[in-house]
């Protein structure tokens, strides 16, 4: 019965949502009041439907109704209740499920919070998302439906892929589709610019926010998944360069560009154009990504089942959705603003070098991911692109942004000084150059590579610094108010760039001065690595709810005679079967620890391999930064002010009166 | 004409796209098809004392299923392969890394699809074989050359269009 209602829930949603996505947008091109004022009610009527839709479904997972198809293939009745809860979202219907109704989420909290917006332009927001909704609901209903019954009801499932069954995917897929989805308000603003003509500062104003956000999410999602891969699939790796993780950092990247090209659209009412285009790409790319994940045109680690029609119907809609939008940008966007003028060296200029870099970086990972599709499709062969190829080509165009990101903060919006700022910035540059050559040394001898990233991120912490300092020195009283003072969005700027910088010192130090060994381990045996005295105690069988482990022994006696136990597990899943590697790792500041159990090899010895992995927690402290960076920047008060304003008109559209006052970008 | 780039960008992406979606990436060409079957002699799974070898069957077409007790998609094949093959062409199996020794009784249980099938507990011929995954499944013709090897299991839409062709051409 629950099914049932969750599958009706869908269909109506569906109705309401091609309501959604036709009404409002007519009502705004004719500036009919009445049917403007349906797309709040019925945003957040639909909402209401899908949360009641994933309900009933997570119900199902809850109570073991294995008469649903997708609950006899995707749980098992010894599954632990948080994994049959999490396993709502494990399959490919499931997340899709969640997708809509994090997509309705949107929508309704845009209908909630843009108070202050012209009528008009909410009307077309949410008409566009109405939209976008009709398509994934469609999706959903005609070729994933999730409530489809199953007869006979089998005895039992057929259990959560047991990748799956892991603490950092519980709350991956939701953070990520929060992030995806959450570009889909920046795209219906550009879109809704597009559609009246008007991509002025106030149009970026009130993107901004909601853009910062939906980047804050992503960026702890495509963290969070780096997390898991690096726990569970016994590698010891952070990141493969996977089309699949290809498919998360690529929007990553086109958001972080559109949130600096958002910055110089309102403060200066510069790069209208390009910021519409970057809104449209960045969410045309989350699109893509859910294209290729879903499909099966790539072959990834982890992708979710395939299906050629249903890969069929998702490349329609992105053709419906990008081409339209495309087309719509082809024809309205010469007629909107040329902007104010910039000298070469300002603010703008640098947010626009960033830009190049950033969609520069962008393209490269995005021909990486397709050329194997490319050479595929023009009988060219089969090859697969790997991790050569993202590193030799990502580094070289990422390096310059970060160097930027030491630049552009304290460069001056219009026209900037160079000779001035080259002389403020001498020593952060001599002070970061230096220490990051001779740091190598005292490791393990010159080493350019290092000696770059760490340059790079000494750079931006001293600059970060700098910008504080600057920030304080024109005003007087306690150093501690004048701090607690200065804008939400400019302390949002320094976390995330410092978060960068983190995230930098992390992945130089661990890919390189980690050590590995692979190596036979008879019980009793010892192993040293970095200074580290590894004891194998053998493996022995333990229980778990659904699995059967092999539980292997680690002693570790570190450096300074601090010692420690590790257990790393070889699981037999009982319902599929399959064996997973859990590896076991102690966490440290400085340094991870890691085991994972290979292969037996009779007589209680085992294959074991064993890292020493220096610094790797920087990694996801920086991700923390630069994900709390992006919520403190989209909390920032001016975006509330101007809710309080709610009776006053529409605020300032004049660029040069937004900008004032203002010096956070 | 500028502003029509980006639309132009991805209609040729679109192209691209819709053609990849025919196309099946994990189906790489084993470099083995052409050449010789790699020789081995292993013993056979629940029957002490007997081997197998590749040149007991050589001068017939044959197929070298490649499974494992633990992968439940070979034990969900093994349900249909008989129906599918009938008596056309003798199937041999490789079993994978059977390290808890669960194949003979397993295919004692179940009933076996094969006319035998071996142990390859370490798992040294299947390198040999390029297995990557199973199940998999090589045929080899009556020279003992490889002709043919496909990934994942054998559905009856597949053994249509894959096998009989090529067993007809071999004449099988």
């Amino acid at each position: 019965m629950m099914a049932e209602l969750g599958q009706f829930a869908i269909a109506l949603a569906l109705a309401l949502a091609l309501v959604q996505g036709s009404v409002p947008l007519v009502g705004a091109h004719r500036g009919d009041r009445r049917l403007m004022a349906l797309a709040r009610p019925l945003a957040q009527a639909q909402f209401v439907l899908l949360v009641f839709a994933f309900a009933a479904l997570a119900w199902s997972f809850l109570t073991h109704d294995f008469s649903v198809r997708n609950v006899a293939q995707n749980s098992f009745s010894q599954l632990p209740a948080m994994y049959r809860f999490t396993a709502t979202w494990g399959s490919h219907e499931g997340s899709l499920l969640l997708w809509t109704v994090i997509l309705a989420g949107w929508s309704a909290a845009v209908s909630v919070f843009a108070r202050q917006l012209p009528e008009e332009m909410v009307a077309r927001v949410l008409g566009v998302m109405g939209l976008v909704s009709v398509g994934f609901l469609a999706l959903l209903l005609l070729t994933s439906s999730p409530f489809e019954r199953l007869f006979p009801i089998p005895a039992d499932g057929r259990d959560l892929n047991p990748l799956l069954q892991d603490l950092g995917m519980v709350s991956h897929p939701p953070l990520l589709y929060m992030g995806y989805v959450g570009f889909s308000v920046a795209f219906a603003f550009a879109v809704a610019a597009l559609l009246s003509g008007r991509l002025d500062a106030a149009w970026a104003r009130w993107s901004r926010p909601w853009t910062t956000t939906a980047w804050t999410f992503l960026t702890l999602g495509v963290g969070l998944g780096s997390w898991w891969a690096y726990r569970e699939l016994g590698w010891g790796g952070w990141w493969f360069w996977d089309p699949t993780e290809n498919a998360s950092l690529m929007p990553w990247l086109a958001g972080t560009a559109l949130i600096h090209a958002l910055a110089a659209t309102e403060k200066r009412g510069v790069l209208g154009n390009w910021t519409v285009l970057l809104a449209i790409a960045t969410f045309s790319l989350s699109l893509l990504g859910t294209f290729l994940v879903r499909s099966g045109v790539l072959s990834s680690v982890h992708a979710f089942a395939t299906d050629p029609t249903r890969g069929l119907f998702i490349l329609v809609f992105l053709g419906l959705v990008i081409g339209g939008s495309l087309t719509l940008y082809a024809l309205r966007a010469p007629r909107m603003m040329g902007g104010g003028s910039f000298a070469w060296f300002s603010r703008e200029s640098l947010l626009l070098a960033n830009n190049v870099f950033l969609v520069a970086a962008l393209g490269a990972v995005l021909l990486g991911t397709l050329y194997p599709l490319f050479l595929d499709a023009l009988g060219l062969g089969k090859i697969s692109v790997g991790p050569p190829y993202f590193n030799a080509v990502f580094v070289p165009l990422v390096a310059p942004v970060l160097f930027l990101v030491g630049v552009g903060p304290l460069a001056r919006w219009k026209q900037a000084d160079l000779p001035d700022l080259i002389w403020r910035l001498k020593w952060a540059f001599a002070v970061a150059l230096v220490t990051a050559a001779l740091l190598p040394l005292t490791l393990d001898g010159v080493n350019l590579q290092a000696t770059l990233g760490l340059f790079l991120a000494l750079w931006i912490l001293f600059t970060v610094l700098k910008g504080f300092a600057v920030r304080l020195q024109h005003h007087r009283g306690s150093r501690i108010r004048q701090l607690a003072r200065l804008p939400r969005a400019f302390w949002g700027m320094q976390f995330a760039h410092a978060g960068l910088a983190l995230l930098v010192i992390g992945v130089t130090l661990v890919s390189n001065y980690e050590t590995e060994r692979d190596v036979r381990m008879p019980i009793g045996s010892h192993l040293d690595l970095a200074g580290y005295r590894f004891v194998f105690q053998g493996v022995e069988e333990v229980p778990g709810p659904n699995y059967l482990a092999g539980r292997g022994t680690m002693e570790v006696t570190g450096p300074w005679g601090r010692s420690f136990t590790l257990y790393p597990e070889k699981r037999n899943y009982n319902a599929s079967g399959m064996i997973m590697t859990q590896a076991a790792v102690n966490y440290g500041p400085f340094r991870d620890v890691y085991v994972s159990l290979g292969d037996p090899l009779g007589d209680g010895a085992w294959t074991v391999r064993v890292y020493h992995k220096p610094f790797v927690a920087w990694l996801w402290a920086g991700t923390l930064f630069l994900a709390l960076g992006g919520g403190l920047a989209a909390a920032d008060r001016r975006y509330r002010v101007t809710v309080r304003r709610r009776s006053a008109p529409a605020p300032a559209t004049d660029p040069l009166r937004s900008a004032a006052g203002e010096g956070a970008a | 004409m500028r502003r029509w780039a980006p639309l132009l960008v991805f209609v040729a992406l679109g192209v691209f796209l819709y053609f990849g979606l025919y196309l099946n990436p994990k189906e790489v060409p084993s470099p083995l098809v052409g050449r010789p079957a790699p020789d081995f002699t292993l013993p056979v799974v629940g029957r002490p004392g007997e081997t197998f070898s590749p040149a007991e069957v050589r001068g017939e077409v044959w197929l070298l299923n490649i499974w494992a007790p633990w992968c439940s998609v070979c034990l969900e094949e093994h349900k249909h392969l008989p129906r599918m093959v009938g008596d056309r062409v003798p199937v041999y199996g490789l079993t994978w890394k059977d390290l808890d020794r669960e194949a003979a009784p397993m295919l004692a249980r179940n009933g076996s699809p094969y006319v035998a099938a071996v142990d390859d507990r370490d798992g040294r011929i299947a390198i040999r074989f390029g297995v990557t995954v199973t199940p998999e499944t090589f045929v080899i013709d009556r020279d003992g050359m490889i002709r043919m090897k496909h990934v994942g299991a054998i559905t009856p839409a597949v053994w249509q269009t894959k096998f009989e062709p090529l067993l007809k051409e071999l004449g099988a």
